[in-house]
């Protein structure tokens, strides 16, 4: 088993100087490891620190101790102490992210939205996927701003899922979807695992943790330090 | 010097009497690689902007560029000639406000192929249809080609600047606040094209902007400037999701949330 993400002694914790250098420790002492093939969930209630790991592990939020080894082009690089450029590198081929929300420059469709993120841009797998995501044709060619909530999500999921990323991070995947769509997306997760994808994802619907997890995460809330 | 920089500083400093506009600041660029400055008005990006692209100079420090065949040049201390012929060629310079950049009294595909001309290109035919091709690209109507810009909009003027600017084919574009002062519709329409015309072209960007969120849709990395001090720099998401300085938390705070 080959391991694609392994993360040391991570911990976390925010400074929020407009009150008064208040401290926040999120996450302390969190050890993980994925292999190719293999999905995490994290699990642990509502504000214990899932999605501020997620983000640590994707590079968005800055680790204060700790490190994150990520498997890049056959070595192991370390995301929290990496130049930024290395991180641009490491996102562009071995780390997707499914963020829960999609952020995009207004006035580009969908299409393109998603043709960008594939590595030979290419508009046929664009449409593709989004046809099995349940995206008409007629809504191919509009910018995502005006469509619903599981619309927009699913532009999101096969931005995320076009890049064929060996390692992939999913916040909350399913969350806006109803149950048809959640199945199509289970067996999207369930393909990319059989191709060696290791996955690390929160998904708060038992069903659909159930169906795609391998083992559990727990991140038991710190106590305020305040 | 990282060995393949495209421009780098170190050390710049510049007062504008007792007004520190750039206290020590450093900065790399890399090819291909789009660097947004930001912070708020009297900050000193602009400043910083002009001093790395040779158009000012500061009281210390040194500005490095690397030419295509590699050679560094000390951006100070290049004769004028040679730095206008530079900003003529392998840069260029997007302003705010395109009529400082733009030749109102001629035609549209005369602003375009005026750069083409004082790179060397003598072919009348050759210079029109890479005129009429920029206009395209930058989706102005080639049938416009001999209007004055004096009957465009405002919209229309920046992403002709734009085409006069990046017709020469620069792998180095200095913007100051190239969505500034338009319409936000006009302003979606023009951070799209920029997007895609610097991704397509490999050109790298040192972008100046107040605008957090075109920071964050244009820029790898961005560095955030505080009284002429780089008070945080690092990948663009990083900085604005998870800010660690004092002054960066009220930047990102204080933005409206459309």
């Amino acid at each position: 088993m080959i391991p694609m993400l392994e993360v040391q002694h991570l911990a976390k914790q925010f400074t929020l100087h407009l009150r008064g250098g208040l401290q926040l420790p999120v996450l302390h002492g969190v050890n993980l490891t994925v292999h190719a093939g293999e999905c995490v969930a994290l699990a642990g209630p509502s504000g214990a620190g899932k999605s501020t790991l997620l983000r640590s592990l994707y590079g968005n939020y800055r680790a204060g101790a700790g490190r994150i080894l990520i498997r890049h082009a056959g070595e192991m690089v370390d995301i929290a102490s990496a130049p930024p450029r290395t991180v641009v590198q490491v996102r562009a081929k071995t780390l997707g992210y499914v963020s829960q929300f999609l952020r995009v420059v207004p006035r580009v469709p969908a299409l393109d939205i998603v043709a960008e993120a594939a590595p030979d841009r290419s508009q046929e797998k664009a449409a593709a996927l989004l046809h099995r995501l349940n995206i008409p044709t007629r809504l191919h060619a509009l910018p995502p701003a005006t469509f619903s909530g599981g619309e927009q999500q699913r532009v999101n999921l096969a931005r995320g899922f076009i890049g064929g990323h060996p390692i992939l991070l999913l916040d909350e995947p399913t969350a806006s979807l109803d149950a048809a769509n959640a199945d199509i997306v289970i067996a999207m997760i369930t393909e990319a695992k059989a191709r060696g994808v290791a996955i690390v994802g929160i998904f708060h619907d038992a069903e659909v943790r159930r169906r795609v997890a391998d083992r559990l995460l727990t991140i038991a809330p710190l106590q305020d330090a305040a | 010097m990282n060995e393949d920089t495209l421009l780098s500083a170190r050390g710049l400093t510049l007062h504008f009497g007792k007004v520190p506009a750039l206290v020590n600041v450093d900065a790399d660029l890399w090819p291909g690689e789009v660097l947004a400055v930001v912070g708020e008005s009297g900050s000193g990006k602009t400043t910083l902007l002009n001093v790395l692209s040779g158009r000012m100079r500061a009281d210390a420090g040194v500005t490095w560029y690397r030419d295509p065949q590699s050679r560094l040049h000390d951006v100070h201390a290049m004769p004028a000639p040679a730095l206008r012929a530079l900003h003529r060629s392998d840069w260029g310079f997007v302003h705010q406000n395109p009529r400082d950049n733009l030749r109102m009294s001629v035609s549209a595909g005369g602003n375009v192929g005026e750069r083409l001309m004082a790179a060397g290109q003598r072919h009348y035919g050759n210079i029109r249809e890479a005129a009429i091709d920029w206009l395209a690209q930058v989706e102005i109507d080639p049938a416009r080609v001999d209007d004055m810009p004096r009957t465009f909009s405002g919209g229309m003027l920046q992403r002709l600047q734009i085409a006069r600017t990046l017709v020469t084919h620069p792998r180095l574009v200095f913007m100051d606040e190239p969505t500034g002062g338009l319409d936000v519709s006009v302003q979606a329409r023009l951070l799209d094209l920029i997007r895609s015309l610097v991704a397509r072209l490999n050109i790298a960007v040192v972008l100046v902007t107040h605008d957090l969120a075109v920071a964050r849709l244009l820029a790898h990395r961005i560095m955030v400037m505080q009284r002429g001090v780089v008070v945080e720099t690092g990948l663009t998401d990083k900085v604005l999701d998870d800010p660690q300085h004092e002054y960066t938390q009220l930047l990102v705070s204080s933005v409206l949330q459309a």
